[in-house]
């Protein structure tokens, strides 16, 4: 048994570049239970980060009572992070379950039964469709939906109702990756795979602090980093991470500053020849304006806006340049960051420049925050369109009418799906007059929260919130549906690299609780959504028939999941897509042809203008881009729109902890995840801390324009002048609302965003810290993560473990390590184990 | 030579198209991108004041044109508020930046006909980010027009 809160990455298994990454199968049972206990095992995956790691559920009775990692799955070889173990079937078997849909009566939620609650909702939609139109409603969700509720909610949205306010929190967590990837390739798709990291050289995290946000995938570079011949490691991050600590160059930028760095990265591969001028000259278009845009931008002059070192910049140009095989990985520091798109293209630049693309070893992974975000992006209920179409195509729009059966000019096509910032926008200015928010809580994941519950409590404003408990948000709604949890429903979704998992129903939802794709068609089938031919638009009964309506969505477009079947996805390993005719066990990575998909066509978006998000439009698309080339997109640094100065004197970024998962709905309710980061802290530099007179655990007060936190101080190792605070510490758990010492993070944050991916600023912000009380001990921080105390502090800080409830079993070597694409499912199994055509 | 006359015209318009900006930056701060971009390029039109300089200082301006001042005077002098006072907003701006894009043209032709590389590359730089601008605009208007005109309060 181990202890998987002080150990977070499990043990260490070893292996050599272009090795196997070795199986080891954790497993964590409920107390008192054994596997003789166990009645059946279902597949399913996790959903408590973007990884998508494979599991079995264990079930006992009619519950759910344990976990396990799926030996034979190509992500994650076995292994389940300290979420996954304790938070998975745990944070969904609470005993404050939604179990029946509650409705606003003389301002006190009361419950109901479902008639009245979806009489409710269809009846104010009916009338607001007939008074104001389309345009007054607006629906927000998630990026922990399943594939098959996406695109129930996308049909509903795009071809019923017919608004173009459609949107997730995937704008949080992901929109800068799909943003980066249509600008430099055309159209979204990830190009690498996680096992680059068995074959990489050097590795490039930005931004990206995986050890904590992805703790699987960081096993498997700490195996990497543990055997024979390491990759290096150059890391890009303001905190003294875990990251930072492996990494062989750590370049603690100034928060706001990413792309002075990438820029000046790019000089400098550029000035050294580094480049693989056929490549270049084949498959890119831009080069010359990438030259003019990075020619000021030396280390010199990048090492003064970014606050580091100019010979660091130089090692990690060096170590990029002249590394035979490179991987990329970027998440939040970069996509949360000012100037997010521009940021990551540079990443994509990178690679380009130097031909390193599609071939073992040499990735792009332009990370997810959630674990269904990449779905979310594919079925079109966020800022895109279903199949990776291009809003901008007519054809592409003829496309979805023509599968939906249903007049083009039903589907809003004028301008982008409206993003998530100015949906909320339109609700406070009360033109959006429904909202329709499932599986996600805004009043503490948005910024500047005092706005956000300001505009969720408008009273013109009707408010449906669909969720497994009664969060931050709920407690506004005028009506709350109850949601099935994972475990409780059938459907499938997709990873951050391509890969497609089916998590089937492992037990029945509490009380009258039901999955979202039954409410999305519930909520169809009432408002009598039709085709022309006046059939329901929604006819689908449940997710398979919904998963076969996608696949002919997803026909012939780059996330084509037309060769996948339920049948298929049970048994083996997860299958990314493409999987098609051409691609039968689906494909590990993209690009090795250096054909991208930037024929004007089939491209998802004729791409914008970094700087101000201007749209590039059809005309100039075509006569500038050369079909199938790539296009190296950049933009000048300019600096964040908040910086310090003498009355917020400090940068404030936010962030994750290993812990906990967006606003702790399930975490918080897992004891040894809670025990290990039970509530908010701020982490302080030593000689920040010191100069304010600030030591571990005071009660700090952090104030910015909009509003404050007060929360205890962790003197720990992050950069000078910069504060960080964990994003997840709503009131659900308190009395709901602030209250004398507000813990959010994002009462500080600021309202702006990204031009291009509209993805909101979180990571910059300007504020001032000071003392308002003594330590009354340590502050709640983990000391195993980025929040680690400072050495001087090391000693009076407790370590943090998990005891008895975090222990875990780790089964090395069960199985040989799986492999593509011989661990794919070439023919289907059904359910009765017997093979059937996909 | 009456180039005089267009450089003349070309400052003058860059720099209130730069005060126009400004002025919508101030007057829609609860237009996050707005009011962010617009002082971007308030900035960048008084780039483009500097990067002409040398221009003006080999051809002479007039600053005899008064075109701009009275969109000034009819437009952007105070900022509108709400989705359709934005939305008007944008449009005056539209409609200066299309005079700063046309001069830039005119003058891009008088800069060939006299063979000006310093000129030209002026251009090619200014009248490129105009082009932005305009696209960034209409980007802008045509995601606001249907709430504003629809269903705005």
């Amino acid at each position: 048994m181990v202890d998987r809160i002080a150990g977070i990455w499990g043990t260490r298994t070893p292996y050599a570049k272009d090795g196997l990454w070795p199986v080891r199968v954790d497993q964590s049972l409920s107390e008192g239970v054994t596997e003789s206990d166990v009645d059946r095992w279902v597949q399913s995956a996790c959903v408590l980060c973007s990884n998508g790691c494979a599991c079995d559920i264990a079930v006992k009775g009619g519950a759910m009572v344990g976990i396990r990692g799926r030996a034979g799955d190509l992500v994650n070889h076995g292994r389940l992070g300290p979420k996954g173990l304790f938070a998975s079937w745990q944070g969904v078997s609470h005993r404050d379950r939604l179990q029946r849909p509650l409705i606003r009566e003389d301002g006190r939620l009361v419950e109901c039964d479902w008639d009245t609650a979806m009489n409710r909702i269809t009846e104010r939609s009916r009338q607001l469709l007939q008074e104001r139109g389309p345009l007054s409603h607006g629906f927000y969700t998630s990026g922990q939906l399943f594939l098959e509720e996406y695109y129930a909610l996308a049909v509903l949205g795009k071809a019923g109702i017919g608004t173009p306010h459609m949107d997730g929190n995937t704008r949080l967590c992901t929109a800068t990756a799909a943003a980066a990837l249509k600008e430099t390739f055309g159209a979204d798709g990830q190009p690498g795979t996680y096992a680059d990291i068995d074959s990489c050289d050097a590795m490039f995290l930005y931004g990206h602090n995986m050890a904590e946000t992805q703790t699987v995938l960081w096993s498997r570079v700490l195996d990497r980093i543990a055997g024979p011949d390491r990759p290096k490691i150059v890391c890009i991050d303001p905190r003294d991470t875990e990251v930072a600590r492996h990494s062989d160059v750590h370049l603690a930028v100034r928060p706001g500053t990413n792309l002075a760095l990438m820029n000046a990265l790019v000089h400098e591969v550029l000035a050294n020849g580094w480049l693989d001028a056929e490549y270049v000259n084949e498959h890119t278009v831009g080069l010359e304006e990438l030259k003019a845009t990075v020619e000021p931008w030396t280390a010199e002059a990048a090492a003064a806006v970014c606050d580091v070192s100019a010979a660091d910049i130089r090692e990690a140009a060096r170590i990029f340049g002249t590394s035979s095989r490179v991987l990329s990985t970027v998440l939040q520091g970069f996509y949360q960051s000012a100037q997010a798109t521009a940021a990551s293209c540079q990443v994509n630049n990178l690679h380009l420049l130097r031909g390193l693309l599609g071939r073992p070893g040499c990735g792009i992974l332009q990370m997810n925050g959630q674990p269904t975000a990449q779905n979310n992006r594919e079925c079109g209920a966020d800022g895109d369109l279903p199949g990776f179409r291009n809003w901008e195509n007519p054809d592409h729009i003829q496309e979805l009418a023509d599968l939906w059966d249903v007049d083009p000019l039903t589907i809003p096509h004028w301008a982008p799906p409206t993003h998530a910032m100015q949906i909320f926008r339109y609700a406070e200015q009360g033109s959006i007059e429904f909202l329709w928010i499932s599986a996600t809580n805004p009043a503490v994941s948005m910024p500047d929260l005092p706005r956000i519950r300001n505009i969720l409590a408008k009273p013109d404003l009707f408010l449906v919130v669909q969720d497994l408990y009664l969060t931050e948000t709920a407690q506004a709604a005028d009506v709350v549906l109850p949601a099935a949890g994972w475990g409780e429903k059938t459907g499938t979704f997709t990873n951050v690299n391509r890969t497609v998992h089916l998590s089937d129903k492992a037990v029945e939802p509490p009380g009258e609780a039901r999955s979202d794709l039954e409410i999305f068609l519930d909520y169809a089938r009432r408002m009598e959504f039709t085709t022309l031919q006046g059939d329901p638009l929604l006819p689908w009964t449940g997710p398979e028939d919904a998963f076969q309506a996608w696949k002919e969505c997803s026909r012939g477009r780059p996330c084509d999941y037309s060769g996948m079947s339920y049948d298929r996805l049970r048994g083996g390993s997860g299958i990314p897509w493409p999987c098609n005719d051409e691609n039968p066990d689906g494909r590990e990575r993209l690009y090795a042809d250096g054909v991208f998909p930037t024929d004007p066509n089939y491209c998802e978006s004729y791409g914008h203008d970094l700087l101000t998000g201007a749209t590039v439009g059809a005309e100039s698309f075509r006569a500038s881009v050369p079909r199938g080339r790539a296009i190296l997109k950049a933009a000048d640094y300019h600096p964040p729109h908040e910086e310090p100065d003498g009355e917020y004197p400090l940068r404030y970024t936010t962030g994750r902890t290993a812990y906990h998962f967006h606003t702790r709905t399930k975490t918080g309710r897992s004891r040894p995840l809670t025990q290990a980061a039970p509530s908010a802290w701020v982490e302080i530099g030593p000689d920040d801390a010191g100069r304010l007179g600030i030591r571990e655990g005071d009660l700090v007060r952090v104030t910015s324009r909009r509003g404050r936190i007060e929360v205890p101080a962790r003197v720990s190792d992050i950069r000078n002048g910069t504060v960080f605070a964990p994003f997840h510490y709503g009131y659900w758990d308190a009395d709901g609302a602030p209250g004398e010492h507000p813990t959010a993070a994002n009462e500080l944050t600021i309202t702006e965003w990204d031009p291009v991916s509209k993805q909101p600023v979180f990571k910059n912000a300007a504020v001032k810290v000071e003392k308002i009380a003594d330590a009354a001990g340590p502050a709640p921080a983990p000391t195993t993560t980025a929040s680690r105390p400072a050495a001087a502090g090391m000693k009076r800080v407790p370590p943090t473990t998990g005891g008895s409830g975090a222990e875990a079993t780790e089964l090395f070597n069960a199985a040989p390590p799986p492999r593509f694409p011989e661990s794919i499912n070439s023919v289907a199994i059904n359910r009765s184990g017997q093979e059937s055509r996909p | 030579m009456n180039l005089s006359i267009y450089l003349g015209m070309l400052h003058q318009a860059e720099t209130t198209l730069a005060e126009s900006f400004r002025q919508v930056a101030s007057g829609h701060g609860a237009e996050p991108d707005v009011h962010f971009l617009c002082h971007t390029l308030a900035q960048q039109c008084e780039e483009h004041s500097r990067l002409l300089l040398p221009v003006v200082q080999r051809y002479g301006e007039d600053l005899s044109d008064s075109e701009p001042e009275r969109l000034h005077a009819e437009g952007l002098s105070t900022t509108r508020q709400g989705p359709v006072g934005l939305l008007r907003d944008l449009q005056d701006l539209y409609l200066l930046a299309s005079l700063v894009d046309v001069t830039w043209t005119m003058v891009k032709q008088a800069g060939s006909a006299l063979r000006d590389r310093e000129l030209l590359d002026v251009v090619a730089r200014c009248g490129g980010e105009t082009a932005v601008q305009l696209r960034w605009l209409q980007t802008r208007m045509k995601q606001a027009a249907p709430q504003a005109l629809l269903v705005a309060r």
